[in-house]
């Protein structure tokens, strides 16, 4: 359904390039020594088995963990130590495997704080909300009904998020993420724990997203039949290995994946 | 008063222009966008309307075609209505969640060139059912979400419509002109909508509506309501339907007054309460549903406000009723009111978004006495209507202080109505319909020889209060074995006055005595379950609860005691019951898209259970094709239980000369 993209059809410069990143923790290897790009603009799953190391691929690129070797080139440039903070700031958001918002929250404040970064005016202007800090205030707000909008959400505006159920909370999450505007967004099993109903939903979000703000996006998925609609490009990793790389139909048939996902007669 | 100035214009693009010089900078239409309230004045609504009007033309759209309008409550909808309506050309409006079959069958049967619809899910809904439309050549959408890759050839965006009708009377002056002749050439008794019925009995039919007959009914209903330019109502009920179409298009451009769209069909109580309509019309099925939510919630809440609520609900039944219709009250009763309204009611209807309403009507089906007492009691204007896409909605409604939870009013200024022997309802009323589309045969068969309207309704005038009421449809009424009378829906009626009840099946025609099949209300029993500790996981497993069928069992002895107080009823007392494993849905085609039961499609689908109602045995096997909200098809099974009841002894005659 969406245009094949093999490595000689590529869908726009690479946004992110991992090389050789390996990441231990004692004596389990997590991750090591996988490379895999991303290119700006495409849908890119990472898959595997449980335990297989992908969302702490995530977390390296998100920052949160710091790979012990390995070099991760973002829009150019290439680091070796980064925090989540600058990662927010570079311009990767993520949500979560399990929902990470603040539950006493409004829908619309959760995803407003997700403007946080995007808001210039110092604490002192907001506080007495005057000014161009209204002003900012008004603009940001009108990007996050647009978001609203987009994830047709507007019935739980005004609702604490710990009241809302669970598919619910994952599109807040997602809106949450979409407020910061981000170049690359990275997705933590979105469809988990979800009906069919609600990750096709989901998966037209997702697709939405991809083509309404053009924004390039990472997803880690167990749901094969999602993965392979939804994907550009598959990266396979078993035991923090990559074992296969490439378009959704060519994965399909990788025996090294089916073996991975099946396990093979020793 | 605006209304009388109303009847000088035929069309109803004529009254826009009407409006739009007699209350130009009023609001005409209000939608939230954004998170905000957007308000269009009738000037800017004629003036977009028509440049939509001159870019439909571009288009193609010719005088005498129909055009699909396929989607939720949006002004743009509307003004596709409008703007075809200006170039002479005839909308047609489609249920917005009718599944694809549906849709293709009216689509088809109108021969739409033009769609004008809501957004990308009614796009991919009509495109799949391309092949069985020859005809649609063109378009038209509202939204523009996901739509970006699609063939643009024969799609276009209502608001590129718009700005090209607005180029091109910007380029040449003569448009203007042109599209003032279009309206003027507009003929009252040109077909003005067809409303397709919802097709209770049958496949629907094409209702032909003409814009004079329109214009008229809505004048006199708005006389009678007393609506004018001020007024202010929430458009959240089906575009389809006649209701919506008679209610706040016709009658808001009849009285001028303003209709604001939802944000969407999801947020229609939180803005029913933004809004603050004066003119409200709700299904009863939404009003228990309401009524239902609060109750729930007053369960929930601390014991002080418990008391307080269950306090002044009791006053307000005592006295509510008695002050809204002006008749006397002691003082001490009105204080009380007072108070309550202070501290109870007046709340209470804030949350709902019922402060400002002045005229509310409810109509569809028998609405239970205690349900539409309630509402009356904490003082909203809580009235009847009966009528039918036929009549362009009314044929009866209660005045003002002439209220009764059962019956449905008299006859509506110019409304003329009569009971046939057979005890059919037939009218003859302004705003009567010219014709079933595309067949006169069954145009025939719904008239009489003397141009009366067949209603196919059962009903006779109160002695009392000489105003009409509908017990059934008039094929429904059957008889037992025995010979006694059986109107089901009476009997259904009455047991879904009960909360716990969400619908009921009753039969008994050509059979020894009656039986019924009940559907449970999730929300009511899945709450009484809840402070009761019973453990379900599915709606299948809390409908077979023994424990609900002990609860339900007592609902239905009730019924039969009241059955037994009326001589004509006593025989027709429920002998054996049961509760059905899932939920009658109109995706199954077990309900009309309105909410109403398909009695005969149901004895049929589950054939097995009615069998077993009747030949004793105590339980019964089902197996049920349903259809999900994606059309895929999938099956349930189930093991269904009956229970037998006991019938009360007929009343003993009260020793009264009565």
């Amino acid at each position: 359904m969406r245009a094949p993209s093999g490595p000689d059809v590529s869908v726009g410069d690479v946004l992110l390039s991992v090389e050789n990143v390996s990441l231990s923790f004692g004596g389990v290897n997590a991750v090591s020594d996988v490379s895999f790009d991303i290119r700006k603009g495409e849908i890119r799953a990472i898959i595997g088995p449980n335990g297989a190391g992908k969302t702490s691929m995530l977390n390296i690129i998100n920052g949160f963990y710091q790979p012990q070797q390995g070099r991760i080139t973002f829009k150019g440039q290439t680091r070796s130590k980064m925090r989540p903070h600058d990662a927010a700031h570079g311009g990767i958001a993520r949500t979560f495997q399990n929902v990470a918002l603040f539950r006493g929250m409004t829908a619309l404040d959760n995803i407003m704080a997700g403007r946080t970064l995007k808001m210039h005016r110092n604490f002192f202007w907001q506080l007495l909300r005057y000014g161009p800090a209204m002003t900012e205030e008004v603009e940001h707000r009108r990007r996050v009904e647009e978001i609203i909008d987009f994830l047709k959400i507007q019935e739980i505006r005004r609702i604490p998020v710990g009241r809302l159920p669970y598919g619910l909370q994952k599109r807040v999450e997602l809106g949450r993420a979409l407020a910061m505007e981000p170049d690359l967004l990275l997705l933590d099993e979105p469809m988990a724990g979800m009906n069919l109903e609600e990750k096709e939903d989901m998966s037209r979000f997702v697709l939405d997203v991809n083509d309404h703000y053009g924004t390039t996006i990472a997803l880690i998925e167990h749901d094969m039949g999602v993965v392979m609609d939804l994907s550009d490009r598959v990266v396979v990793l078993d035991h923090g290995i990559k074992i296969a790389d490439g378009t959704p139909d060519e994965i399909k048939g990788n025996q090294g994946v089916i073996d991975a996902y099946l396990g093979v007669a020793h | 008063m605006a209304p009388i100035a109303a009847a000088s214009a035929d069309t109803f693009p004529k009254l826009l222009i009407r409006n739009a010089n007699l209350y130009g900078a009023r609001p005409a239409m209000r939608q939230k966008d954004l998170g905000i309230w957007q308000t269009w004045t009738w000037e800017q609504v004629l003036d977009l309307v028509r440049a939509y009007a001159i870019g439909l033309h571009r288009l193609g759209l010719k005088r005498g075609e129909t055009i699909a309008i396929v989607g939720a409550n949006r002004p743009k909808l509307y003004w596709s209505v409008m703007a075809a309506q200006m170039l002479g050309a005839v909308p047609v409006p489609v249920y917005a969640d009718a599944v694809a079959d549906e849709l293709a069958f009216v689509l088809a049967h109108a021969e739409v060139r033009f769609a004008a619809v809501e957004d990308q899910e009614q796009i991919d809904k009509i495109m799949s059912v391309m092949d069985r439309l020859p005809k649609l050549e063109q378009m038209v959408y509202d939204e523009r979400r996901g739509l970006r890759d699609y063939d643009h050839s024969h799609l276009h965006p209502i608001d590129d419509v718009i700005a090209e009708g607005r180029k091109a009377l910007a380029d040449d002056p003569s448009v203007a002109a042109w599209i003032d002749t279009e309206i003027a050439a507009g003929k009252g008794s040109d077909p003005s909508i067809i409303l397709y019925t919802s097709g209770t009995t049958g496949t629907s039919k094409g209702v032909v509506l003409t814009g004079e007959r329109s214009i008229k009914a809505a004048t006199d209903t708005v006389i009678f309501d007393k609506l004018n330019e001020n007024d202010v109502a929430l458009a959240y009920l089906p575009l389809a339907w006649v209701g919506d179409h008679y209610l706040n298009y016709a009658q808001g451009l009849v009285a001028g007054f303003c209709m604001a769209c939802p944000e969407n069909s999801d947020t229609a109580m939180q803005d029913l309460r933004e809004i603050g309509p004066s003119f409200y019309f709700a299904p009863p099925r939404t009003l228990e549903l309401l009524l239902t939510r609060v109750m729930i919630r007053m369960e929930d809440a601390g014991f002080l406000k418990r008391k307080l609520f269950h306090y002044f609900i009791g006053v307000a039944r005592k006295y509510g009723e008695r002050i809204l219709n002006g008749q006397p009250v002691p003082l001490t009763g009105r204080l009380l009111y007072w108070l309550g309204n202070i501290l109870v009611y007046g709340p209470l209807k804030n949350v709902l978004g019922f402060s400002r309403v002045r005229v509310a009507y409810t109509a569809g089906e028998a609405i239970g006495p205690d349900l539409f007492n309630f509402y009356r009691s904490i003082g909203l204007n809580l009235k009847q209507l009966y009528g039918q896409t036929e009549a362009f909605l009314y044929v009866t409604a209660q005045p003002d202080g002439e209220i009764y939870s059962d019956t449905v009013g008299p006859a509506c200024p110019n409304v003329d109505i009569r009971i046939a022997d057979n005890g059919e309802v037939q009218f003859k009323s302004p705003g009567m319909f010219s014709g079933y589309f595309k067949d006169d045969e069954k145009t025939a068969e719904a008239m009489t020889s003397d141009g009366y309207v067949k209603t196919g309704d059962a009903g006779y005038f109160d002695e009392k209060t000489g105003h009409l009421k509908i017990i059934d449809r008039a094929k429904d009424v059957g008889k037992l074995n025995d010979g006694t009378f059986f109107p089901p829906k009476y009997i259904e009626n009455k047991l879904k006055f009960y909360p716990n009840i969400r619908e009921v099946v009753a039969y008994g025609d050509k059979q020894d005595f009656v039986a019924v099949m009940i559907n449970i209300d999730l929300t009511a029993v899945g709450s009484w379950a809840e402070r009761n500790n019973v453990v379900y996981a599915s709606y299948q497993e809390l409908a077979g609860h023994p424990l609900v069928y002990d609860m339900v069992e007592k609902h239905v002895a009730e019924v039969n005691r009241s059955l037994a107080q009326d001589k004509v009823m006593a025989g027709a007392q429920i002998k054996r019951f049961l509760i059905l494993h899932k939920e009658l849905d109109a995706d199954d085609g077990e309900l009309t898209r309105t909410q109403k039961v398909r009695r005969g499609f149901i004895a049929d689908r589950y054939g097995p259970l009615v069998k077993a109602l009747y030949d004793g045995s105590k339980q019964a096997d089902i197996s049920t094709e349903v259809t999900f909200e994606d059309a895929r098809k999938g099956t349930i099974s189930a093991r269904v239980k009956i229970r037998d009841m006991q019938t009360e002894p007929a009343a003993a005659p009260m020793g009264k000369a009565a």
